[in-house]
């Protein structure tokens, strides 16, 4: 009879979750599990809910990636709408969006996972934290938040608040940008740029020295997913969803989101809340893929602007045209906040941009819409059925933690084969197993999220529950 | 040839003296000498109601506490209209209803253009101290064109006044009693199917909340006009 180990709350995560593993009795790892613990329950309790509300409702599911959703809700609300957004509409919505996808980088890269690359995977668990980057690598630190404030400050300048703004509304936004925003903005973008290209370089600096990680973390051959633009470049608001395989082949794509349940087919496993969705034509769990900003790199063929490109370019000299290590989430997160940026000062320079016709408005014509954008970590599908007087019936969504499930679990057993060894169990060994998952970025509800330590107990007992060894850190 | 003379009363409220006619309300009084009293079922223009009770003052004598819209001023009397006391039964009845039905500011169409949202952050309820009683209600979205949310009512009656005082459609009425009581359309018909109503859209507009609001609204964009009702008052005081 074998041991489980659970490591209970996942740090440095965005929400609740615990991973277990089991090993045999010669303290070989027999399985892993990453639980998603929090219900929420979003999907029942909109029923019967107008659907103008549900942009700012479903909005309400995260917040650190509220813009995501409420992207992927407006989008649904258009089609059940069947409206064409206003040109100036969608730039505004894009230009929200891209904004929330450096923000979101950042924290996932400076606050959450430099610790583990700066102070190494075996760093003093008091130290390899935000505030113990703070003290080592100030100026880095600094780069970090104020990335991350960069994006925050153009979501409040459009939408009047960083956290859930009202202003994504269905058929448009609510209101136009104005010359003096347009401007505010603009004056801030060589700065974020910079700080962009510095965190570059020190990610060049350390990335080297985790040769083993790189090569455990969720490292082996799955499909790719994400949205492509009509000619193939990086697109996080609309366009193609394109499914690839581990050669970076296009294996599927379909453009108008109503497909989405021919492609993707969920699971439901009982360790966790997390539904576990796989590509259909391939079967569960054979149809695994990854979604995000290495899977969103794969399946482009260029990011289309010149800064993100360059790096790209050497992503792909120096790691092929599919990398197959989820340890390159980092390097791919941060030349999407390179192209976040660029995308930013394009969208600003449009002619157009100041144009006030930003919504349209209609009744609901269909009792059926589908919605489906990036969000930072992933594609993100909202799927709708209301009544004849526009009431929510029916809701289905698709968060894009849930696409990289498969992966993140079959990634945690590939690292707790590597480091664990069950009679003894130490820090980094441990730190792994959830550095694996900080790859992925998970938002397993944002709602709770924790920076730095979580108390952490894990102990590991025999067969008949006597305890073999501890591992405290609170 | 009788003149009729109107009596004068003098009082003090809140220890300021005041005079008055006697007949108007300690409300009226008190407002005219810009002494606030808060007040959700109020509204310049409608017949009285007197069912919120934010309103409740203290008057000297008396244990017991009144309503200020419907008690009139007598000579002597001495009005307290802010006390700890009279503090503690507004809180309270304004998480009481919170507390009766779902009101979820964050996601309401009027958030922001919310007097139960104003009164509440006005009086200082930061906590609802009484337990949520959840009830299952529905969302009437039959009319083309406005939508009664009965989650977000606080049975202030105002629609009912105004459709039938003002539009004299009477399409609006209350069913039940006590807490179970809901706002219905002609008789408990879904909204769009109603024969009277004549889609004028006041009620929505003198509805304090996310209750009645136009259909198409996203959240917090309900923003409701009331500039016509002392308007129409005036005018339908000119032709008597």
């Amino acid at each position: 009879m074998g041991k489980t180990i659970t490591i209970e709350g996942v740090t440095r995560i965005e929400g609740h979750a615990r991973i277990s593993i089991q090993v045999d009795d010669k303290g070989k790892v027999q399985d892993a599990q990453f639980h998603v613990t929090q219900f929420r329950g979003f999907e029942k309790f909109v029923e019967g809910r107008p659907y103008p509300e549900m942009p700012s409702v479903m909005a309400r599911i995260c917040g650190i990636c509220p813009v995501s959703h409420l992207m992927a809700s407006a989008k649904a609300c258009d089609d059940l709408m069947a409206v064409e957004v206003p040109e100036t509409g969608v730039k505004l919505r894009k230009l929200m969006n891209l904004a929330q996808l450096v923000q979101s980088h950042a924290l996932s890269f400076f606050h959450l996972s430099s610790p583990d690359l700066i102070f190494g995977m075996d760093g003093d668990p008091k130290l390899r934290n935000i505030f113990g980057l703070i003290n080592k690598r100030p100026e880095f630190a600094k780069d970090g938040v104020l990335l991350r404030k960069f994006g925050q400050e153009i979501i409040a300048l459009l939408g009047g608040k960083k956290i859930h703004p009202a202003w994504v509304v269905p058929g448009g936004v609510s209101a136009p940008l104005t010359a003096e925003k347009r401007e505010t903005i603009l004056a801030s973008i060589p700065d974020a740029l910079a700080r962009a290209q510095r965190g570059l370089e020190s990610f060049h600096e350390v990335a080297e020295k985790f040769p083993q990680e790189e090569e455990v973390f969720a490292n082996f051959p799955t499909m790719f997913a994400g949205l492509v633009t009509p000619s193939g470049g990086l697109e996080h608001y609309d366009g193609t969803m394109r499914f690839v395989d581990e050669n970076a082949k296009t294996v599927a794509e379909f453009s108008n989101p109503k497909f989405y349940s021919d492609f993707i087919g969920e699971a439901v496993e009982n360790f966790s809340y997390l539904k576990f969705p796989y590509f259909k034509p391939k079967g569960y769990p054979e149809g695994i893929y990854r979604v995000g900003p290495l899977a969103r790199l794969v399946v482009a063929e260029r990011c289309g602007t010149p800064l993100a490109d360059q790096e790209l370019a050497s992503f792909r000299a120096k790691l092929g045209r599919a990398p197959q290590s989820s340890f390159h989430y980092h390097w791919a997160r941060l030349i999407e906040i390179l192209y976040g940026i660029e995308t930013i000062k394009k969208l600003l320079e449009d002619p157009n941009i100041l144009d006030t016709r930003v919504r349209s408005r209609a009744r609901p014509n269909r009792l059926e819409g589908v919605g489906i954008s990036e969000a930072p970590r992933g594609t993100l599908i909202h799927h709708y059925k209301i009544d004849d007087n526009g009431q929510m019936r029916w809701a289905n969504l698709i968060i894009a933690t849930g696409h990289n499930n498969l992966a993140m679990n079959r990634g945690v057993r590939q690292v707790a084969e590597r480091f664990v060894n069950g009679h003894r169990l130490n820090e980094g060994m441990l730190n792994r197993v959830e550095a694996v998952i900080r790859c992925f970025d998970p938002c397993l509800s944002c709602s709770t999220h924790a920076l730095g330590q979580m108390p952490m107990h894990i102990e590991l007992r025999g067969p008949g529950g006597e305890l073999f060894d501890e591992l405290r850190r609170s | 040839m009788s003149v009729m003379t109107v009596q004068s009363l003098t009082l003090k409220i809140d220890g300021k003296d005041v005079s008055c006619q006697a007949g108007q309300t300690i409300l009226e009084v008190a407002r005219e000498h810009d002494i606030e009293i808060p007040t959700l079922c109020w509204l310049d223009g409608l017949t009285l109601w007197g069912g919120c009770r934010l309103c409740v003052v203290e008057v000297a004598g008396s244990p017991k506490l009144f309503a200020a819209c419907g008690t009139a001023c007598a000579e002597g009397m001495e009005v307290t209209t802010n006390s700890e006391r009279l503090q503690k039964y507004r809180k309270t009845i304004v998480e009481m209803l919170f507390s009766e039905r779902n009101h979820v500011c964050a996601v309401c169409v009027s958030n922001g253009h919310c007097e139960l949202q104003s009164m509440a952050q006005k009086l200082g309820v930061n906590h609802v101290h009484l337990p949520y009683r959840y009830p299952k209600l529905t969302v009437d979205s039959s009319n083309d064109r406005f939508r009664l949310d009965h989650n977000r009512c606080i049975l202030c009656t105002r629609c009912v006044r105004v459709c039938g005082e003002i539009e004299g459609a009477h399409t609006k009425d209350v069913k039940g009693r006590g807490i179970n009581s809901q706002i219905i359309n002609d008789l408990d018909q879904p909204w769009g199917e109603s024969e009277t109503c004549t889609g004028c859209a006041k009620c929505v507009h003198v509805c304090p909340t996310g209750a009645l609001t136009e259909r198409g609204t996203a959240v917090a964009e309900m923003n409701k006009k009331r500039q016509f009702l002392p308007y129409l008052t005036l005018m339908r005081e000119n032709d008597k």
